[in-house]
C-alpha cells in the first residue's frame, strides 16, 4: 500500500509559510483590515436616513444609464429598483441591522475590489499568451471547485482570526470569473477588427487599451458583476473565521439555533443581493445599445 | 523603377515549412506538399512589379492565395520566402518598429468585412489611424471630417457606424484608409460583402476617387467582372500561383492558358474590348471630290460590300454611301455624291477606345456600319455588325460551326 501524506506536505508548507514570511503576511492583514475598518467607518458616519437616499440614487443613476437623467424613460427602466433599495434598506434598518448591513457592503466592497485588481490584468495577461492560459487555468478550476471552507483553515494561520482571512477567503472564491471573463471577453473581440487596427500600425498596448479593452467591456463587467455575487455567497462562510457583518449573525443564528435571527439577517443578505446584482449588471449596459432600442 | 517589386514570395502555412519548402523547390504540388507534411501552400513564388499610381487587381477563387498574399505586403501575415521591396525596401527585412511606422504612414488597408471599431463614431473611426500617430486630437479630426466629404458621408460623422448600412460602413472604411494619406492602398475584396448595386455604384465612386487621389492600389477580388472594370493592371491566381498578369484587354484577348480561358468565357466582354480591335482597318473608302458614283460602285464591288465610307480632304469621315443609291444615280446621270451621301442624321462615327458594349445600340438606328475616327476625324477604321456580335459572345469561328451543326435546323 502506497501511502501519500499529502495533507501533511501542504500543512508543513503553510506552517513554513506563516513562520518564514510572518512580515509579508502582516503587512498584508494591516492594508485589509485597514481597508475595511476605513470602507466600513466612511459607510456609518453619515445618518442612516442620508445613507439610504445616498444608495437609492446611485440605484436609480446606474439603471437608468443610457436614458437622460430624470426622465420619463429613465424612471420607467429605473424605478423599480430604485423604491426596492429604499424600502428594503429602511427594513433592515427598523429591524436594527443597519450596521451589519453596512459592515457587510464593506467587506464585499473590498474583497471584490481586490480580486478584479488581481483577476482582470491577469485575464488580459492570459488573453495574449496561450501558454499562460494553460496555466492559469486548471488553477482556477481548482480553486472554484476546492470547496471554500477549506481555504479557511491557511487563511486562519497566515491571518489570525477577524474580517481579514475571511476577506482573503472570498478573494479567492471570488477571483475566477474575473479573469476567465476578461480572458474570454478580450479573445472574443471580432478577429477582422484586431487585424485592422494591426494594420494601421497599432502598438500592442495601443491594441489593448483602444480596442480589445473597449470592446471587451461588456463580458468584462459581466465578470465584475459575477465577483461581486460571488463574493456576497461567501459572507456567511467568512464569518466562521471571525468576519462580521450580517454573514455573523446568519452564523450565530445557526449555532444558536435562532431562527428569528437567522431569518431576519438572512432576508438582509437577499435584499443586498438584489441591489447589488441589478447595480452592477447596469454598468454592462451601454449608453449606445439604449438608446438604439428608444 | 516600380514602386512595389514582389519577387519568389511564397507563403507556406504549418510547422513544418522548411521541409515543405524543400519539396516545393523540387516542384511538388500544393497537394504533394500538403500530403506529405500538413503544410498547406498559400503563396507560391510570386513575382509581381506594381507601378506607382496604379489599380492592380489580383483575382482569384477563395483559395487561390489571393488574400494571403496581400497580408504580405503588409505583414499581417508573415512570408516564408522572397522579397517584398517598396520604394527601395524590402519589408519583409524590416524590425518591428519600422514596420509600424511604415503602416502608419506609407500603406493602409481597406477590408472585406469593415473591421470598424462598433464602440466609436464615424469620425473617430476615421481618425484612427492619425490617432495611432499621435496626432493631436483637433487636427485629426479635422482631417477626418475633410477625408469624411471626400468619400461622401458628409452629415454622418458623429453616428456610430453600426447605425450605417454596408455601403456606408465601406466608406467609413475607405475614409479610414485615405486619413493617413498613405502612398498604398491594399483593398481586400473591399465591395464583395456588399449587395450588387452598391458595389457596382462603389467600383465607380473608387475610380472617379483615383482620378483625384492617384494613389498606388492593390485590390483583391474573386469578381472577374469587377477586376476588369478597376484594374489597369490584373493578375489571376490558382492554388497560390499567379498564372497571368496582363492587362484586361490582354487576358480577355490573349488568355495564358486553359484556367484563365474558361474564367474570361462568361464574362461580359462588350465593356472591355474596344472598337479599335474589333475594327477592320484602313478601309477603302469613296474620296468625294475625285469619286462619282461609277468609281463608288467598282470599289464596292472590289471590296465585296454594299456600303462604304466617304472621306474628304486628309482622310476626314464625311459619311457613307450606298451601292443601290449609286446605282441609281448613274442611271440619272447624276455626279455629285454628296447628294446621296448619308451625313450625321443617319451614321455614327466613334473613337478606337468606344466599348463593344456601346457599340451595339448604335446599330438599332441604322443598317450602315459604324466609322471610328481618330481625334482629327480622320477615318481609321469600320465596324461591321458581325464582329461584334462575335466578340460579345466571345466564340470562335470553329465553335460557331459547331453550334450551327448540333443546333441548327437542316433546310
Amino acid at each position: 500500500m502506497i501511502d501519500i501524506p499529502l495533507g501533511d506536505w501542504v500543512e508543513q508548507a503553510v506552517e513554513w509559510l506563516s513562520a518564514n514570511a510572518s512580515g509579508f503576511f502582516n503587512g498584508i492583514t494591516a492594508g485589509i483590515d485597514g481597508m475595511v475598518t476605513g470602507l466600513q467607518s466612511a459607510l456609518l458616519f453619515p445618518n442612516d436616513y442620508l445613507m439610504i437616499a445616498v444608495l437609492a440614487v446611485i440605484a436609480y443613476l446606474m439603471t437608468s444609464k443610457g436614458h437622460k437623467p430624470f426622465t420619463k424613460g429613465a424612471w420607467k427602466s429605473a424605478w423599480g429598483i430604485t423604491v426596492f433599495t429604499i424600502l428594503g434598506l429602511l427594513l433592515l434598518q427598523f429591524m436594527g441591522y443597519w450596521q451589519e448591513t453596512m459592515q457587510t457592503i464593506a467587506l464585499i466592497l473590498v474583497s471584490a475590489l481586490i480580486a478584479l485588481v488581481i483577476g482582470i490584468p491577469l485575464g488580459v495577461y492570459s488573453s495574449r499568451h496561450d501558454a499562460a492560459d494553460q496555466v492559469i487555468r486548471p488553477v482556477l478550476d481548482f480553486m472554484q471547485t476546492l470547496p471554500p471552507f477549506v481555504y479557511l483553515i491557511p487563511a486562519i494561520i497566515f491571518f489570525s482570526v477577524g474580517n481579514v482571512p475571511g476577506v482573503v477567503a472570498t478573494i479567492v472564491f471570488s477571483l475566477p470569473p474575473a479573469v476567465r471573463l476578461t480572458n474570454l471577453g478580450i479573445r472574443n473581440v471580432q478577429q477582422d477588427v484586431v487585424e485592422a487596427s494591426r494594420a494601421f500600425g497599432c502598438t500592442q498596448r495601443q491594441l489593448l487599451f483602444k480596442v480589445q479593452i473597449p470592446l471587451a467591456k461588456p463580458t468584462i463587467l459581466a465578470g465584475v458583476n459575477q465577483v461581486i455575487m460571488l463574493a456576497l455567497s461567501m459572507v456567511v462562510i467568512a464569518s466562521m473565521v471571525g468576519a462580521g457583518g450580517l454573514g455573523q449573525a446568519v452564523y450565530k443564528g445557526i449555532l444558536k439555533a435562532d431562527m428569528a435571527l437567522g431569518f431576519e439577517a438572512g432576508v438582509g443578505i437577499v435584499i443586498l443581493a438584489i441591489f447589488l446584482d441589478r447595480v452592477t449588471q447596469a454598468l454592462g449596459i451601454s449608453r449606445k445599445q439604449v438608446s438604439d432600442e428608444e | 523603377m516600380s514602386k512595389i517589386q514582389v519577387e519568389e514570395l511564397s507563403v507556406i502555412f504549418g510547422k513544418r515549412f522548411r521541409e515543405a519548402k524543400e519539396l516545393q523547390k523540387q516542384g511538388k504540388s500544393k497537394v504533394e506538399i500538403l500530403n506529405q507534411t500538413g503544410c498547406t501552400v498559400g503563396v507560391s513564388k510570386a513575382n509581381l512589379e506594381i507601378q506607382e499610381g496604379e489599380v492592380f487587381v489580383v483575382m482569384g477563387l477563395s483559395g487561390s492565395g489571393k488574400s494571403t498574399l496581400l497580408r504580405c505586403f503588409n505583414r499581417l501575415i508573415e512570408p516564408t520566402g522572397g522579397t517584398v521591396v517598396v520604394d527601395g525596401n524590402d519589408i519583409t527585412k524590416i524590425s518591428e518598429y519600422e514596420l509600424r511606422e511604415f503602416r502608419r504612414r506609407k500603406m493602409t488597408m481597406v477590408f472585406q468585412h469593415f473591421g470598424l471599431l462598433p464602440h466609436r463614431t464615424v469620425s473617430s473611426n476615421v481618425a484612427f489611424g492619425l490617432e495611432i500617430q499621435g496626432v493631436d486630437e483637433d487636427t485629426r479630426i479635422k482631417k477626418a471630417y475633410e477625408v469624411i466629404k471626400t468619400v461622401g458621408l458628409e452629415g454622418y460623422e458623429e453616428k456610430m457606424t453600426g447605425q450605417l448600412s454596408g455601403g456606408m460602413q465601406q466608406r467609413v472604411g475607405l475614409a479610414r484608409a485615405l486619413a493617413t494619406d498613405p502612398e498604398i492602398l491594399l483593398m481586400d475584396e473591399a465591395f464583395s460583402a456588399l449587395d450588387p448595386l452598391i458595389r457596382t455604384q462603389m467600383q465607380e465612386e473608387l475610380l472617379q476617387l483615383q482620378e483625384k487621389v492617384h494613389k498606388t492600389i492593390l485590390f483583391i477580388t474573386h469578381d472577374l467582372d469587377e477586376a476588369l472594370k478597376l484594374g489597369d493592371r490584373i493578375a489571376i491566381m490558382k492554388d497560390g500561383f499567379i498564372v497571368q498578369t496582363g492587362t484586361p484587354e490582354e487576358i480577355l484577348t490573349h488568355p495564358a492558358d486553359d484556367y484563365v480561358r474558361a474564367f474570361v468565357e462568361n464574362v461580359d466582354r462588350g465593356g472591355i474590348i474596344t472598337a479599335g480591335s474589333v475594327m477592320f482597318k484602313n478601309p477603302s473608302a469613296v474620296r468625294i471630290k475625285q469619286d462619282g458614283p461609277r468609281a463608288a460602285l467598282r470599289k464596292m464591288s472590289n471590296a465585296g460590300v454594299t456600303s462604304m465610307p466617304v472621306v474628304g480632304d486628309n482622310g476626314k469621315f464625311l459619311g457613307f454611301v450606298k451601292d443601290n443609291d449609286m446605282k441609281e444615280m448613274e442611271d440619272k446621270g447624276l455626279r455629285d455624291i454628296e447628294e446621296y451621301m448619308y451625313t450625321r442624321e443617319e451614321v455614327t462615327a466613334v473613337t478606337s477606345e468606344t466599348p463593344v458594349a456601346e457599340l451595339l445600340p448604335l446599330f438599332l438606328d441604322t443598317n450602315l456600319n459604324l466609322a471610328v475616327v481618330d481625334e482629327n476625324r480622320k477615318l481609321i477604321g469600320v465596324v461591321v455588325h458581325s464582329s461584334v456580335i462575335a466578340e460579345m459572345i466571345g466564340k470562335e469561328r470553329s465553335e460557331v460551326k459547331q453550334i450551327r451543326q448540333e443546333g441548327g435546323i437542316d433546310l
